[in-house]
Formats: C-alpha cells, structure tokens, sequence
C-alpha cells in the first residue's frame, strides 16, 4: 500500500492506494498519525483502496479516534460498495462521516 | 517495559518458538505471537499445523516434541512443549489474520478404521480442528460446493476480540416479561421479498436491517436456531435438474464447532476474514439490545457433526474418541441424540468445554440466554444412565459468568428420556414446556374434557413447576419443529413427502385440525375459522402465565405446505415470506395488539404461581368461571377466568380482566363475574368478531354494554378489562 498525502485549499488529502490489512495498516495508522494536529481537518480519499479486512477497520477507528480526541476532524470519501457494506456490517461505519464525493467531503469538513 | 517471553527460545524451519502457556485452551493473541493449546489424555505425540488462509499445502508442521534449534546460537536441542495433558506452544511474529491452523495427533494405543468400532480413533495423516476454534472456515459462502480434494475441511482460524461494545452489557429482562421469537438467521431474509440488500439476505446483518419490524410487533428476545459452525452440506443431496441442493443440513442442529459463530450465516463471511465474522454478529447483538431485544441460542451440544463410526473425523474423536464420546464397551457410539454420536458432557474434561464454550458467548458475544437443544442428554452419566445431580447442569446454574443468562432445557432426548417438569433446575432452569404446547393444541381444536388441563397452561403450570414458579414454564403452540401454526390449523396430518423419506419421519402425534379440508382451500368458512383458531391460539399464549414463544412467521400466518420437519430444505419451505405480511395483515395486527395487551398487564406475567387466596376487596388473584359465574367446569371445552391481582396480593394499578375461552363449536353465554372495586367491563378482545373489531389497542377498549353476561361465539375467545 502507497500513502500520498498533500494538502489542496488547507485540506489534508489522503490517499491509500492498495489493500488496508493486517500487513499494510501500520503504514496506515503511522502516516495519518503524523499529519493530526489539532484542528486539522482531513480528508481521506479511498477510491484507491479494492479491500480492506478486520485489521482495517480497526486501524481506521483507532486513527479516527486519536484525530477526534486531538479536535481534528477526519472524513471518508470514496468507499466501494465492498468495504462499504462490511463497515456497514459490523457497525465500524457508525463511527465515521462518510460522504460518497470529494466535493460532499470538503462541504462536510466546512 | 518489555517482556522476557516475547522472545523465543527454539527455532523450527525458521518459525520463531517457546514453550506456551496450558490455559486458556485453543489459540490465544499474546504479545509478540499466537500461543497454541490443545488438550488430549490419550495423544502422545501431537504436531501443529499452521496453514495460509485457503491454502490446501501447510506452510510448516511444527512438533510438540522433537529437535530444535536453540534461538541464540542454532544449536541442535531437543524439546518438548506439554503440560500434563495439554500441548502448548507460542509461535511468535505470525500474522494471525492470514492464518489458519490445525493439529495432528497420534498415540500408542490401538487406533480404529473408519466404519469399525473402537475406543480410540487417532490417524496422525489427518488434519484436525481446535475443538475451541474461535473462527472456522472452510463454509464461507453458504451453499457454495466444497472442494472435496481438501484435506482440512473446517478450517480454525484466529479472532482478534477488541470490539467496541460501548458500553453494552446484557439487558437482563426479568423472565416473566420475556416474549420469544423464535428465527431461524437464514430463513428470516432470504426470501426475495425480504427487501434487504441481495448481499445480505439471509445474514445477521439482515436480521439488524429488520430490527424495525420486530420492535413493531413488540417482541423482546429473539432466540436464534444454531449459529455455531455447522456444514451445511452434511447429508446433503444436489437436485440433478437444477443444479441446486435437492436437501441439506438447513437447520444446523450439529455443530461442527462450539466457540465459532457460523460463517456463512455473516454478509461478510465470503471475506474469509474470522475477526469480520464475529464483529457481524457482535454488532448484530449490540444493535439488539439498543432496541431492547435479547438474544437467546439455541446450542447443540448433545452432539456434534462427526455421526457414528461411519463419520467423518473433523475434530473430537481425531484427537481423543476416548473422552469426549459416549462409547459402549465395543466402542459403539451411544445415539442419545438420534443423530450418531453423543457428547460425553459428564466428562470432567467435556463439561469444562461446554462451560467455557458458555462463558465465551455470555462475555464476548453479550448473549442473553441459551436454549439447550436435547438438553436431558446433558444430565445422563459417560454410560447413559440419568443422573441424579448432573454436574454439568449444577454447573451452568452456578457460574458467575452465567449467574444472569437465562438457561432453558429442551427437557427429554432421543433415547427416552422426557424431563417436563423434572428436569434438574437448581433454581435456574427453565423448559421448553411440551405438556403446555400439547393441551393448548387439544383444547384449541375442541377435545373433550380438556378444560382443566388449559386451566393449568392459564397458571403457569403449577402442577409440573410447583416451587420453580411460571417462568420455568416456555409456553409455546409452536416451534420450529412440528407444524406452524397456519399449517397447525390446516392439516391433519403431516406431508413430509419433500424430506425424501416417504412421509416416514417427523412427528405423527400433531394435535392438529384442518378445520374441515386437508391444506389450502377457498372455502370462505374454513378459511375464516383457520384464521380465529390462529388468534385464538396466540391468545391463549399471551394470556397465560409463564414466558410465550412464537414461531418466526406465524404472525403472518406462514405455511410449511404440512411438512413438520422441513431440516434439509433452502428454499420457499423454510424461506419467510414478508409478502404474506401484507396479505395477512389482520392477523399480524391481533398477534401485535395480543402481545401489547401482555405487556401493560402486570397480572399476566407473574413470577411466582397463584396463591388460593382472596386479596384485591375479596376477590381471588385468580378466581375460575365457566357459562356461569364462579362455576367453572373442569372437564369441558369452556373456560373463564378472571384475574385480580397479581399473584402476591397486590393490585399494582393494573385492570382486572375477564377472559372466556368456548372452544366449544357453537356459540354460549358466558355469566359474568362483577368486576372489582364497582369497576366496569370494557372490550378488549373478541375472535369471532372480524377485524379491527376482533381486538382492541390497549388503553382504546369501548365499554361494554351488557355486563351480566357475553355471548361468546363457537371457537372464540373473548376478553374484558375492567376500568
């Protein structure tokens, strides 16, 4: 998995590109890690990402949950209907904004 | 600060290991690896067989026993990692989402070919599941064929048990308020017009979909039909014409393994991925009890999925035959459960398992009871003869995890032995109350005499639970063994031609009545008469002390088309129709106002039985009529009652109610009693009546007029509410 991150109109934009599993969520979790400040407001984009395992969804809500707790702000955009319906599944989708846009993500991140 | 048993001590083809820790059994998460246990008495030699997730070759065999390396330097050192009885290794910096894992096991003693009777069944060339697998493969998809070259079958995989919960704990709803559903996962949402995604149907994330429609109907506990790993293709039959199934093991009344959820009953099963399993149904469970609803099993663990000799072996008798089986002493099987084997449950060792297996799904999965299926066979000694004071069922009653699930004992077994009313309580079980299912059957369909037998289900079955109090009592009319109510009332007997057995098997003494035709028909009287006796049936239910059980789908009035023991079959048979909810739309909304009605009576859902005794101005609790007042007849198909009071004395603001039950075929005036404290009759519920007039919402019932006597229609049952 590949991690680009840039910044576009004081939006952090993240992009995985590959799978988000047991192997590849620590490059995950180490890459948002170091990007939350507080008040940061981020975006990560997930187009680029076919699958994601249990492993995953966890380093997602833990990611999630240190960028609340520091008053950043995360969004998710671009989830295929797989990864989709497996948050939705085992309720991880609670915990998160998701929009299906780009442009419905930067509106929800004001 | 680090730990010192991160690091490994020997070294195998490369896999990092050290000696494990006994307990907890099967395959644990510790820092730095997985630590891998597993008990067998008569194995002296036992290998661990670590797999890539699907891969059919293993990635190493690692031996309890043998020669290693030593870590620090490679120097050739012999090892051996067993405590007792138990093998356990640590294997460190595996990546547990990718694994699967299995054993092998050999012995000195005498091993057994398949097919012929022995005592011990050891084959060190077959690969074997962790009785305490936590997650099994290997049926990911349900129904997709197997493949069949794979010699590791049911795969165990690891659980990573991290779930935010937030704060969920039991419900713990006082048994006397409980309403059962009982479901069955697959059959709720997989028919079409279930609505849900198509990815879901048939899941437990379908049943979380259809939280809206349960909380409607307004029932508070859901009892699932097994949901641990069984094989649905166990005798199972392809259909040549459809390339289908033709039979399979649909309802999955044995168990592959006990501490796995089954993974094709999740939406996200086909991911393969264990720990996704068992999120699914933790956030089904979570979702649940938001909304109020507990969450009963329905556990199997009289048997297991490995049959008779002629089994296959997939676990338990591969890795000591000896212990966990009831085995007679040519090494027969005992067929306590009409299924092949029986669990050996009195078994120090095997009630230990199902303990754990318990404590497992009560701490990490939040299950709020169990129903033990053939639970009698739990309470019979390694040889078969019932004992006394069964350890195991002491035990349940007992643990502290357990100390607030509700535990309820399908209370006989295959080989004879019928506990209603006996079965070894210890103050916490209750039952599956057969005797109630049969007289309410016989009096609904007009039996003589069975008036004083009804009076009894009214109770709470005193005369079977006298010091155990109602809630020992499951009342129920149906379940999902036998007819369902629609087919109850539709058929005389029973039309299994479907099961491939020549109308052979299933139950023959249904206490059924077809109302004057065998199956559909369009006779407008018949058909009118089914529907009242379906009412007249959940009426009963909900008015009688104890806690009621319905069958998924018998609020719509399903249909098995007279099959009474539809196991095999993944289709329409056992599929629910939800079209069937707007079809019949009268009776889902009496099954709903019925069950409303229960549950803003205190007097219906008493926990202990009747006293004889006066107490609201001088009226009984409980006091009985019949077509007149204050005198009941015990050996008619006519009886009233009214209620007073709740069984200690006390009125605790709610209504008196007066119920006349005429299962007589024509109509009769019933004299009524006055009502307490110069109250007066209101309507509440009348069968023969057509809808919306044949129930009344609680707290909307219209006075009643004439309030010394109520003519009550042939078939019907009528209730008051005193205001």
């Amino acid at each position: 998995m590949e991690l680009n991150i840039k910044t576009v109109d004081q939006l952090t934009v993240v992009e995985p590109l590959g799978d988000i599993d047991g192997k590849t969520a620590p490059t995950f979790q180490d890459g948002v890690l170091a990007i939350i400040e507080p008040g940061s407001r981020i975006l990560i984009d997930m187009s680029g990402v076919s699958f994601m395992s249990s492993a995953g969804l966890r380093v997602m809500l833990l990611t999630h949950r240190k960028a609340t707790g520091s008053e950043a702000r995360i969004v998710l955009v671009g989830l295929n209907e797989n990864i989709l319906n497996s948050m939705t599944a085992t309720g991880f989708i609670n915990f998160f904004t998701v929009r299906n846009t780009l442009d419905e993500g930067r509106e929800a991140l004001g | 600060m680090e730990r010192i048993d991160v690091h490994p001590t020997h070294v195998y083809q490369g896999f990092r290991i050290r000696s494990g820790k006994p307990y907890p059994f099967g395959a644990t998460l510790v820092p730095g690896g997985i630590n891998f246990s597993i008990f067998s008495r008569h194995a002296d030699y036992c290998v661990l067989v670590l797999f890539n997730r699907g891969a059919k070759e293993p990635l190493v065999e690692i031996p309890f026993r043998g020669m290693f390396q030593k870590a620090d330097n490679k120097e050739p050192v012999w090892g051996e990692f067993r405590t007792g009885n138990v093998f356990n290794m640590t294997v460190l910096e595996l990546d547990h989402e990718d694994l699967e894992y299995a054993f092998r096991m050999d012995s000195n003693y005498q091993s057994t070919p398949r097919g012929k009777p022995g005592i011990h069944r050891f084959d060190p060339s077959r690969y074997l599941m962790d009785p305490y697998a936590r997650a099994i493969g290997g049926r990911d998809e349900w129904g997709k064929l197997a493949d069949w070259a794979d010699p590791y079958q049911h795969r165990a995989r690891i659980v990573f048990d991290d779930f935010d919960w937030e704060g969920d704990r039991q419900l713990e709803i006082p048994m006397e308020d409980l309403i059962i559903y009982e479901m069955h996962v697959r059959g709720f949402t997989r028919h079409p017009s279930s609505g849900v995604p198509s990815g879901q149907a048939g899941t437990f994330s379908a049943i979380r979909e259809k939280i809206p429609y349960l909380k409607d109907l307004g029932v508070n506990c859901i009892e699932l039909m097994p949901i641990f790993e069984f094989d649905e293709l166990e005798h199972s039959a392809r259909d040549e014409l459809s390339e289908g199934w033709a039979r399979m093991n649909y309802w999955g009344y044995s168990t592959v393994g006990f501490f796995a959820p089954k993974a094709a009953y999740a939406a996200t099963g086909p991911m393969k991925d264990g720990t996704m399993v068992a999120d699914e149904l933790k956030n089904l469970v979570k979702e649940l009890h938001k909304n109020g609803i507990e969450v009963i099993l329905d556990v199997v663990f009289n048997h297991t999925a490995e049959g008779n000799e002629q089994g296959p072996t997939i676990s338990y008798r591969g890795i000591d035959n000896a212990t966990y089986y009831m085995l007679n002493e040519e090494g027969y099987y005992y067929n306590f459960s009409g299924t092949g084997n029986t669990l050996n449950c009195n078994n120090p060792i095997v009630r230990d398992m199902v303990l754990d297996a318990l404590r497992y799904w009560a701490a990490e999965y939040h299950i709020d009871g169990f129903r033990f299926d053939l639970a009698s066979i739990l309470g019979r000694d390694p040889w078969g003869a019932p004992l006394a004071n069964p350890p195991l069922l002491e035990a349940l009653a007992y643990d502290p995890i357990l100390g607030k699930c509700k535990l309820i004992a399908e209370a006989w077994d295959a080989g004879g032995l019928y506990q209603v009313g006996s079965f070894p309580a210890y103050g916490r079980w209750a039952e599956w109350n057969g005797k109630c299912r049969d007289a309410i059957r016989r009096f609904l369909k007009g039996d003589s005499a069975m008036s004083g037998a009804m009076s009894m289900v009214v109770q709470g079955s005193p005369d079977l639970y006298a010091g155990r109090g109602p809630t020992a009592s499951i009342n129920f009319v149906t379940c999902h063994d036998g007819f369902t109510l629609n087919d109850l009332v539709s058929y005389n007997e029973k039309h299994n031609e479907a099961n491939g057995e020549e109308n052979r098997d299933g139950a023959n003494d249904n206490n059924s009545w077809n109302c004057g035709w065998e199956g559909p028909t369009c006779e407008l009287a018949i058909n009118e008469l089914r529907r009242r006796q379906m009412k007249n049936a959940v009426a009963m239910l909900m008015l009688s002390q104890g806690v009621p059980m319905i069958l998924m789908g018998d609020e719509i009035a399903r249909s098995k088309l007279g099959n009474n023991n539809t196991y095999c079959h993944d289709n329409e048979l056992n599929w629910l129709d939800w079209d069937l909810q707007e079809k019949n739309a009268d009776l889902y909304r009496f099954f709903k106002n019925t069950i409303a009605f229960r549950i803003a009576h205190p007097v219906l859902r008493n926990r202990d039985h009747f006293q004889q005794q006066d107490s609201r101005n001088g009226f009984a609790s409980i006091s009985w009529h019949g077509t007149q007042a204050w005198r009941p007849d015990w050996n008619g198909n006519a009886l009233a009652f009214m209620l007073s009071s709740r069984a200690n004395g006390k009125a605790d603001g709610d209504n008196p109610i007066y119920v006349a039950m005429n299962m007589h075929w024509d109509a009769l005036p019933f004299e009524l009693p006055s009502p307490p404290d110069n109250l007066s009759w209101h309507l509440s519920t009348n069968t023969s009546m057509p809808a919306p007039q044949d129930i009344y919402e609680p707290g909307t019932e219209p006075p009643f007029e004439n309030s010394s006597s109520f003519l009550v229609g042939g078939r019907s049952v009528a209730i008051l509410v005193a205001k």
